[in-house]
């Protein structure tokens, strides 16, 4: 019986007839080599985010470890709360005009790049620079860019005389947006050219051949043709995009502080300033619990897609 | 005839605009950190009122006055010695963990490894911000603030996930014959792990490698939450958060600090990217 399942399972019927030792139990084998990693991501990737949860309905304060419960209170302030509120708007604008733009220079730069010209291979090079470096220090390059005294910017408009008077990126609500959303663009939409490149590769010559010979105009084989066959893989593009800027805080925080007067927090560095700066776990953590939805639809589309593919094999 | 060959031309002449503009915004913000780190001072702080002072090429000779500065005169270099001690744990951490279970999903646990396996990838997308504040308190408790092992703890949880996603693919690419063949041979799984599978998986381990030691050092939240002390921090750390005394900003040190860490970064993460990228997307895209 044992004999003949062991032949059905694996390919290689000599180990069947050797006594099995640990070294060729392979379910057993397969659990002790997977345990490790299992172990550490619930210790500390699933503790911690049950620990969230039950912070944000307790007082819990960063000088103590006294957890009292207070059930939904933390939500009720934070929700009447106009600095939340403001922030909630913020974490929407930002990532759908981020997505938004993102997913239009990604696309475009990624038809270039399927072109051929010479240069190319540099190209593609220099345009992932932006994604590679280190966030934080990419930041404050653009910090001194917006200078309110030195910016580069400011003199180039001034040059052009395109500018009258003078911007004060970080003084003013509406220009520090249009700051923050102009380095997160410029950070991920590399990110994103680089996987709607990986679908395009993906798309079969012979179509796109085919819609030549019928005549197709660029604009309709365009739309008609390669945004059609580019949607799983610009879908995928978006879902990482909407994760990393919904969550992101280092961009805010390195940028603004959130400031001025708290107009450009986002959920994440509101949470920050209440949690860690304000020494108030619970509200902080409240906070960034509101960022759950958006995860959980995200993980639920990707798992959607992944079983897809793994029915369409 | 002639209309088509101007069409044609019209096409060249705009894939090459784009493909420029493209270029220039991605690489100014670098070539902003170049200029800066090398400008005399004099060059460098004329306000941008004034319009016949040009800030984007050098005026003056360019000077290492502030490279100097950098080295000689701010912890910058304690910064790479912590950031390069973490690394080199977590890199080991996470090899240890995720390329075992990587092979375990590839191999060994069949239709419930798969689901298992995209499970683990989910977890890469619980994001720093919902667990820094439970994280905050655990590191609390362990006693471990303001030390580089509440890092060490830390960022395996970003890096095996990712790690062990990656390593799955790899293995997965690797022939099942010549496995079974080293079986058939009079080999135990676990002989064939160690003497045929590895040896073969060595661009997938570097590739791993090269991964978690980046994310180590663009990692920044995690860092601001629990490190305070300047001699403690990270390179990505220290440097927007340390290199100012008062409200006086170094940006000539500042800079040159950004440069020379980012570079060798990009560097080596371009030559690594089609992996990653490949890693990333398997499962949506097939192939």
């Amino acid at each position: 019986m044992a004999l003949r399942k062991d032949v059905r399972v694996d390919a290689a019927p000599a180990v069947a007839f050797r006594h099995a030792t640990l070294a060729d139990r392979e379910d057993l084998l397969g659990r002790i080599m997977l345990t490790p990693a299992l172990v550490y991501v619930i210790v500390l990737v699933g503790l911690p985010f049950a620990l969230a949860i039950l912070l944000s309905f307790s007082a819990a304060s960063a000088g103590s470890l006294a957890l009292s419960w207070v059930g939904v209170e933390n939500f009720a302030t934070i929700i009447r709360d106009s600095q939340f509120q403001r922030a909630v708007l913020n974490t929407v604008f930002f990532t759908v005009t981020s997505q938004i733009l993102v997913t239009v220079m990604a696309v475009a730069a990624a038809n270039v790049l399927d072109a051929a010209f010479a240069g190319k291979r540099a190209m593609r090079f220099l345009i992932l620079l932006p994604w590679a470096a280190p966030v934080s220090l990419a930041s404050m390059a653009w910090t001194w860019i917006f200078d309110s005294t030195f910016s580069v910017i400011n003199w180039t408009l001034k040059v052009f005389g395109l500018l009258e008077g003078w911007l004060y990126w970080f003084g003013d609500p509406a220009l520090a947006m249009i700051a923050i959303i102009s380095v997160h663009v410029w950070r991920t939409f590399p990110f994103a050219t680089v996987i709607v490149l990986a679908g395009m590769a993906a798309i079969p010559q012979d179509i796109n051949e085919a819609a030549l010979i019928d005549g197709a105009s660029f604009w309709r084989k365009l739309f008609q043709v390669n945004l059609p066959l580019l949607l799983p893989i610009v879908t995928v593009s978006v879902l990482f995009g909407v994760v990393f800027t919904s969550t992101d805080l280092s961009i805010v925080w390195l940028l603004t502080r959130g400031g001025p007067y708290n107009s450009t927090h986002v959920l994440s560095s509101l949470a920050f300033q209440r949690g860690i700066m304000g020494a108030d776990l619970g509200q902080g953590a409240a906070i960034a619990l509101f960022l759950l939805p958006v995860l959980v639809i995200v993980a639920t589309v990707m798992l959607r897609m992944a079983r897809r593919a793994e029915v369409g094999v | 005839m002639r209309g088509r060959r101007l069409v044609r031309a019209v096409k060249r002449v705009g894939l090459y605009t784009a493909a420029s503009l493209f270029t220039i915004f991605a690489v100014f913000p670098f070539y902003w950190m170049f200029l800066t780190s090398f400008k005399q001072n004099r060059d460098l702080y004329v306000g941008a009122t004034n319009l016949r002072h040009i800030p984007w090429i050098f005026n003056e000779p360019p000077t290492l006055e502030h490279v100097q500065l950098l080295f000689a005169g701010t912890p910058y270099l304690i910064w790479l010695k912590n950031t390069a001690f973490i690394g080199a744990l977590v890199v080991l951490i996470t090899l240890v963990i995720a390329a075992p279970a990587g092979y375990s999903l590839a191999r060994l646990t069949g239709r419930w490894g798969e689901r298992l396996g995209i499970g683990i990838f989910l977890t890469y997308l619980v994001p720093p911000t919902l667990l820094f504040l439970p994280f905050s308190r655990v590191i609390n408790v362990l006693g471990l603030p303001n030390t580089p092992w509440a890092l060490v703890l830390v960022y395996p949880t970003f890096t095996i996930p990712f790690c062990t996603w990656l390593m799955m693919g790899f293995f997965r690419s690797i022939p099942r014959d010549i496995e079974e063949q080293a079986m058939i041979d009079g080999y135990s799984r676990l002989a064939v792990i160690g003497k045929v599978v590895l040896p073969l998986a060595v661009s997938g381990l570097l590739t791993v490698t090269i991964f978690a030691f980046t994310l180590v050092m663009q990692e920044f939240v995690y860092a601001l939450t629990f490190i305070s002390s300047v001699d403690k921090m990270t390179v990505s750390l220290g440097v927007p958060v340390a290199l100012v005394r008062g409200d006086v900003f170094y940006w000539g040190s500042l800079m040159a600090a950004c440069l020379i860490t980012s570079v060798p970064i990009a560097v080596v993460y371009n030559l690594f990217i089609d992996r990653f990228i490949a890693g990333l997307t398997s499962g949506a895209v097939k192939g």
